[in-house]
């Protein structure tokens, strides 16, 4: 069952839906009928992308295609990644990132599609010994698309892999991380940021699993919802049996500003080993209205009080982002949407 | 008369807290409002503010003739009403500078003032900071977000003589400050005095005003003003404390 594979085959079968327990809250086979038509080659103008200007490397899928990145030992690359949709047909795009030994990769990727495109993107990156990668996502999909990414992350002992990934939903979207962390004082963060409105749907699901000793995974995700959008974390952190030592922690938290938007969160962790710090925390609840009470007292209107105290929630997530120029773009993109 | 309050009605999830409240405060004075737990001494610094849940049944408060109720809080602010919290709340995630920074620029824009540049804020928050002895550093936190019981009062007081409101009210300032940060709260206070101000300085024990000296102390007991006298009141109360006047509540 994958979205893959129902966009090669046209097969609606194909499509995980609810039955599926790891899609139940993002359901393809009850929202897709009959799969579009393959998306058509473009050979359009495109705007800028929102990392163009700090990038030295720049990569752009337009309606699918392939990308390969090898970034040898030693070597040093920010890598602008453009996964754009054009049109409503369905697409599939490959993107595969190594990186040698001791090598260091910034990856700013984006996701921009302008309608109801059905579109997969499978990324495969490995990491060398020492190696240092820092993604950061931004997923500006159009309200009516369907958006899946699909990562698969393997990290190498030593290195440190840090992902920040930043939404604003789609009809249906998913943004998924799955990490094979073998230990060996290899150290991972997987951050996330969701603000979502209307009726958009975001779905950040990562799967990490410890595989031996002396491994650190940090977690935060943060997310607003509003109007009648649907927020939905899965994270899953799986220890090994002999896993020791492995140092690892959870955290999702998230506002709802309406009655109507809905968050669903499910944080699991698996521990088969003995010798282990594990911990989650889970919060979902509305703005504190003692804080805002506060903050109008000293003279801000309501709706900017909202916006400062909303911005200031979700910056505990946006400040672990590890370059400022990058922290910059993304503090701005969320103060524009909450102040929307 | 700056604040004139008259015969103000207030309840909470439909109790009734305040019951006929009359109360005159003209610029210049200082006005302590004294009274047992459960006066309703909160409820009247929050319906003043406009804080929801506190519902106005009848009566007035005006300030210099405006009506205050028909506001919203951050419009009463604008205007120069300034409460001191009993409990100041913690802001994750904002920086004090931030918060005041912000807060002072929303009231600016309200009034239809330029918003104060960058180096003026500055400069102003280094000299009130260093009049109140708080660490010019701490300011770069997150607001109050593990300050002390005394360096949140005192972050309340800085936040005071930034905005450098009209109309204080205070809300049990003394509560949780050790003799030192009493005396420097209130030289923070005292410095605010002046003709064109009014304070109303709500407060459980008479020490505090041993510091801010009252014009005018009302004793509030069973929602209502009781009592109002000049400075000696306050002694006569922690002499013989409240019972009397709650007597005369019921």
């Amino acid at each position: 069952m994958s979205l893959a594979t129902a966009i090669r085959t046209r097969d609606v079968a194909e499509l995980p839906g609810k039955r599926d327990e790891d899609w139940r809250w993002t359901d393809l086979r009850g929202l897709i009928r009959v799969l579009p038509d393959p998306s058509q080659a473009f050979d359009g103008d495109l705007a800028a992308g929102p990392f163009d200007a700090l990038a030295d490397d720049r990569r752009v899928l337009v309606n699918g295609g392939e990308a390969l990145i090898d970034v040898p030992a030693d070597g040093k690359a920010t890598v602008a990644l453009r996964l754009v949709s054009r049109g409503a047909g369905a697409h599939h795009a490959g993107v595969t990132i190594t990186l040698g030994a001791n090598a260091r990769v910034r990856l700013l990727e984006s996701y921009e599609s302008d309608s109801g495109s059905v579109s997969q993107t499978s990324l495969t990156i490995v990491l060398g010994e020492g190696a240092a990668v820092e993604r950061l996502v931004l997923a500006q999909d159009h309200e009516d698309a369907v958006s899946v990414s699909q990562a698969a992350v393997r990290l190498a002992p030593k290195a440190e892999y840090g992902q920040t990934v930043v939404t604003s939903g789609a009809r249906r979207q998913r943004l998924e991380t799955r990490v094979i962390h073998p230990g060996g004082h290899a150290s991972l963060r997987l951050d996330g940021v969701y603000l979502l409105a209307g009726k958009r749907h975001s779905d950040q699901t990562t799967v990490v699993n410890h595989e031996s000793t002396d491994g650190a995974t940090v977690q935060l995700t943060k997310g607003v919802v509003r109007d009648q959008a649907r927020g939905v974390f899965q994270g899953r952190i799986v220890v090994a049996e002999g896993a020791d030592r492995t140092d690892a922690r959870m955290g999702h938290h998230a506002l709802i500003l309406s009655d109507r938007a809905e968050v669903d969160a499910k944080p699991e962790l698996e521990i088969y080993a003995d010798d282990v710090a594990c911990a989650h925390g889970n919060t979902v609840g509305a703005l504190d209205e003692d804080a805002l009470f506060y903050a109008r007292q000293r003279g801000m209107p309501e709706a900017d009080a909202r916006a400062m105290l909303t911005e200031a929630f979700i910056g505990e997530a946006i400040d672990r982002i590890w370059f400022e120029d990058a922290r910059d773009i993304v503090r701005a993109w969320a103060a524009e949407r909450l102040r929307a | 008369m700056m604040l004139n309050v008259q015969n103000l009605h207030a309840s909470v999830d439909g109790k009734e807290i305040l019951k006929g409240l009359t109360l005159e405060v003209p610029a210049g004075e200082v006005h302590a409002i004294m009274g047992p737990n459960g006066a309703g001494k909160s409820t009247l610094s929050y319906v003043l503010t406009g804080r929801d849940g506190y519902e106005v049944t009848a009566g007035s408060a005006t300030l210099d003739g405006e009506d205050l109720l028909a506001l919203a809080p951050d419009e009463r602010a604008a205007r120069g009403v300034f409460l001191s919290f009993q409990y100041p709340l913690e802001i994750p995630g904002v920086p004090a500078l931030t918060f005041i920074r912000t807060a002072l620029n929303a009231q600016r824009k309200a009034r239809g003032e330029a918003e104060i540049t960058a180096p003026e804020f500055l400069k102003l928050a280094r000299t009130k900071a260093a009049d109140l002895k708080i660490d010019f550093d701490m300011l770069k936190r997150a607001l109050n977000v593990g300050f002390s019981g005394g360096e949140k009062k005192r972050m309340e007081i800085l936040q005071m003589a930034m905005l450098s409101p009209r109309f204080l009210i205070l809300d049990e300032t003394d509560s949780g400050l050790d003799i030192d940060a009493l005396r420097i709260v209130s030289d923070g206070v005292n410095a605010l005095r002046s003709p064109e101000r009014g304070m109303l300085v709500i407060t459980h024990y008479q020490r505090l005003l041993d510091y801010i000296k009252p014009d005018r102390v009302h004793v509030l007991s069973g929602g209502r003003i009781v009592a109002s006298g000049g400075p000696e009141l306050a002694h006569e109360l922690e002499r013989e404390g409240y019972e009397r006047y709650e007597k005369a509540a019921a």
